[in-house]
């Protein structure tokens, strides 16, 4: 097997300086199981943030067992995206805003229990309650009696269940939803969605111990914070039998022990290929490197509550601004081309159809530093004569990007002091500063769509006062915009009128696109068919053990 | 000597409480934890607020230290964000970090006060010049370097060892994790051995013992290293404490499920009960072997006494 070539150098130089080590050969890695779909993937993992409840994980290490155990009502198509019936017979509404549910017949848990409406009524009840504090629960903000059972304003939740959800059947179940939302039925793959069984209610405890669902791989055992063993379950009703005997998730604290682990053939699947090796990651693993678009966008936000960057005027800057940064440049050499250079507030995961929409930024996302630095001037200059970008410095290596971006802008302004990074110790503290309106800069953020709809990249991040519009960026035009959006029943309409709200998004530069993140992952040459999803997740039950 | 024992134990109260009452505020100090739980979006504020009463977050500080502690004298240190109860995490966590800390004492004894010996009567000599360039050379040389070029070196190159450590962490594979853990202290063990050792050698007792005819080999094991040993025994002692604290790089190279794994885990995500719970469980773990330190002195050397 191939080593680690440039981190050989290193450790070359290292050890002779200490011990004159002789430096040569390579280590023999890899064992081979069979080949008859009973080989076990291992795979790296993180422990999960929060308890494993589909409604309450809202991170990619958690998410990654909730797409293994379980299967909700409609599936995202692991190359288009595209939102396909799963469990979801016929999902009907003549006004966009009443819904009738028809679950397909023959589904059970891997307990045994049939998969009925009551399984998703239920789940969805207990993920909107405000008592069961689930992070997730905003998801079921647009099914009607949302404000009863989860009031916003902190007061006393007066009811239990959602007013807007009915068992009509055994089967079939009626969603009503406070306002229009055509494409809310593609919605309901995300994970929050998920059926629940009765043993998640009758014996809470046990169940978070060991979750049970109804998707291709049963969880076998799970020692927390190390090891999650899932296996094949066998009499899985669908069709996306797992093509592998089973998945064991090995926790690591450090993904460069991941990839050494990979390269040391100790390990199947590293899906987070640490930045450090992006640079080897091809030479030493050729072909089993993969590199894919992922539904994650990187923007810069600005504090739109202080005067300095909300005033009228300010969008000569913040475009300028943009137009200071080399995008091209920064993802080439930062990143090895694993992040590409945005043109509009989407993601290319989408597809033209989808609303993904190339050069829709136009000239604002073009790297033009003499332009940049009119506009800038032209816009009353930066405020305080200085930007700091703030970023939080504890995970996901931000400090090379930012740095590069300032870099940019500081070349294209000819001015060496105008922008600094503001590094924040822990990604708390620096949520805490967003959530508090502290900010007095633009900052980092990130977006990792929860389905592939260009309502997603949309709405949570610049409708006003919505859950994730951290700039507080607000337009009547845009929200108007939106709105009609949601309740046009065309799709092409009304990705067309999402497209017109983007546009009102760039005219004033509400936030700057950076690039587009692509998920990676390196697997070892024991397994193939390996691919990752528009969510970055790979697809377990693909891959294949030889 | 069980009255002092009884005075040290007293001791360690106020010494338990002002470490404790630290790191509550210094975790306290880094912000509201609750943001940082929901990603790269606002919590919406009623789960948010519903959250932090939960986890007493919204009672003022010294609320939460008293609740705090009256809960650890019962045995309850809480449950971090992820659900699991402190005990939990330290019953699976301790024993990983122990059997680490073993293995890096053994290492310690064995190689360090072996070598220690070894240059202290030769001194001078090319085997006591050539003990301490390497000592020199493993100090200076910081530990996630060793264990990142052992790992590749040992893992990958030659495939001798795993690169990374299983989770049930057995013994056999923690002896190049604590090999690397133990490596600086290692040296200095060495080093002070040596000089104990050089600096005893020329004693009286060492002499009259000598004179009375006394085999070399009683001379040196009986006499001079007994003697020479209460520095070391020191040092090894209060090492016990940041060995088990300071294991946090070896851990987090050798993919170690120990307190350094969890107590990172913990600063990062804020989580003030996993990291208040470990830090005064490793707070104990110094104080005790700090106090063992002291009764090993009386053993070591007869005329210290405690009254």
């Amino acid at each position: 097997m191939r080593g680690a070539t440039h981190a050989r150098w290193a450790v070359c130089a290292t050890a002779a300086a200490l011990a004159a080590t002789a430096c040569g050969g390579g280590g023999d890695g890899g064992d081979s199981g069979g080949g008859d779909g009973s080989g076990i993937v291992s795979s790296s993992w993180g422990d999960p943030q929060n308890p494993l409840e589909p409604a309450n994980t809202n991170e990619v290490q958690g998410g990654k067992v909730l797409d293994m155990v379980f299967r909700g009502l409609k599936r995202y198509d692991a190359e288009t995206g595209e939102a396909k019936d799963m469990l979801a017979e016929k999902i009907e509404t003549s006004d966009s805003q009443n819904f009738t549910v028809t679950v397909k017949d023959g589904w059970t848990f891997s307990n045994g229990e049939a998969v009925t409406a009551k399984s998703f009524v239920d789940a969805w009840n207990y993920g909107a309650s405000l008592k069961n504090n689930q992070k997730n629960a905003y998801f079921f903000g647009y099914i009607d009696g949302y404000d009863k059972v989860h009031p916003e304003d902190g007061g006393k939740q007066t009811a239990d269940t959602l007013s807007g959800l009915k068992v009509t059947g055994d089967r079939t179940f009626t969603i009503k939803l406070n306002q229009k939302f055509s494409t809310f039925p593609d919605t309901l793959g995300y994970a929050a969605f998920a059926p629940l069984p009765k043993a998640f209610f009758d014996d809470h405890a046990a169940w978070l111990k060991k979750p049970v669902g109804n998707g291709p791989y049963a969880v076998d055992s799970y020692a927390k914070g190390s090891v999650m063993k899932l296996r094949t379950w066998d009499d899985y009703p669908g069709d996306d039998k797992a093509e592998n005997g089973g998945v064991d998730l090995k926790v690591y604290t450090d993904n460069n022990t991941a990839y050494t682990d990979l390269m040391a053939g100790n390990l199947d699947l590293v899906d987070d290929v640490p930045a450090s090796q992006l640079k080897n990651a091809k030479s030493d693993l050729g072909d089993r490197y993969i590199n894919t678009p992922a539904g994650i966008i990187q923007t810069l936000a600005f504090p739109f509550y202080d005067k300095n960057w909300g005033k009228d005027g300010m969008e000569k800057v913040r475009t300028g601004l943009s137009m200071a940064i080399d995008r091209k440049q920064i993802t080439e050499t930062i990143f090895q081309k694993t992040r590409t250079p945005a043109t509009d507030w989407t993601s290319p995961v989408l597809g033209e159809d989808g609303g993904f929409k190339e050069g829709l930024c136009g000239d604002a996302c073009e790297y033009d530093p003499k332009k940049a630095k009119q506009l800038i001037e032209d816009g009353g200059g930066l405020p305080g004569g200085q930007v700091k970008i703030s970023y939080n410095a504890d995970t996901g290596s931000h400090k090379e990007w930012v740095d590069a971006v300032c870099n940019s802008i500081n070349n294209a302004l000819g001015n060496d002091k105008a922008c600094v990074g503001n590094p924040v110790g822990t990604f708390a503290d620096f949520r805490n500063q967003i959530t508090q309106s502290k900010m007095s800069g633009p900052f980092r953020a990130g977006w990792q769509m929860d389905y592939p709809l260009i309502q997603n990249f949309l709405q949570p991040l610049y409708y006003t006062n919505a859950s994730s519009n951290d700039g507080k960026w607000s337009s009547k035009e845009f929200d108007t915009l939106v709105d009609k959006a949601n309740a046009e029943t065309d799709q092409a309409k009304a990705v067309d009128l999402f497209q017109q709200a983007e546009e009102v998004l760039r005219d004033d530069m509400g936030a700057i696109p950076l690039w587009y993140q692509n998920g990676s992952a390196g697997y070892s040459d024991r397994i193939s068919d390996v691919a990752l999803n528009p969510f970055s997740l790979p697809v377990y039950n693909e891959i294949k053990v030889s | 000597m069980g009255r002092y024992v009884i005075r040290r134990l007293l001791q360690m109260i106020p010494v338990f409480i002002g470490a404790t009452l630290l790191i509550f505020l210094m975790v306290n100090v880094m912000g509201d934890p609750i943001a940082g739980l929901c990603g790269d979006r606002q919590c919406d504020p009623a789960t948010a607020t519903q959250l932090r009463k939960e986890f007493g977050l919204d009672k003022p500080v010294w609320q939460q230290y008293a609740t705090y502690m009256g809960n650890v004298f019962t045995g309850d240190f809480g449950t971090a964000f992820n659900g699991q109860e402190v005990t939990e995490l330290m019953s699976s966590a301790f024993p990983v970090t122990v059997r680490l800390t073993i293995v890096a004492v053994l290492f310690e004894v064995v190689i360090g006060i072996t070598l220690g010996v070894v240059t202290g009567l030769r001194r001078g000599r090319p085997v006591d010049t050539g003990v301490l360039l390497v000592t020199l050379v493993v100090i200076s040389v910081p530990t996630f370097v060793t264990g990142l070029l052992l790992q590749l070196l040992l893992g990958v190159k030659w495939g001798w060892i795993s690169p990374s450590v299983s989770s049930e962490a057995p013994f056999d594979e923690l002896i190049v994790p604590g090999l690397v853990l133990a490596s600086v202290s290692l040296a200095y063990v060495t080093r002070l051995t040596r000089t104990s050792i050089a600096e005893n050698r020329r004693a009286d007792y060492v002499r009259t013992a000598v004179a009375k005819g006394l085999p070399r080999r009683r001379v040196i094991t009986r006499h001079l290293l007994r003697n020479s040993l209460i520095p070391v025994v020191t040092f090894i002692g209060t090492d016990i404490g940041a060995l088990m604290g300071g294991a946090i790089v070896t851990e987090r190279i050798f993919n170690i499920h120990g307190v350094g794994f969890q107590l990172y885990q913990g600063i990062l995500r804020q989580n003030t009960q996993t990291v208040v719970g470990f830090v005064t469980v490793l707070v104990l773990v110094f104080l005790v072997a700090n106090l063992l330190v002291d009764l090993l002195y009386a053993v070591l050397d007869p005329r210290i006494r405690y009254a």
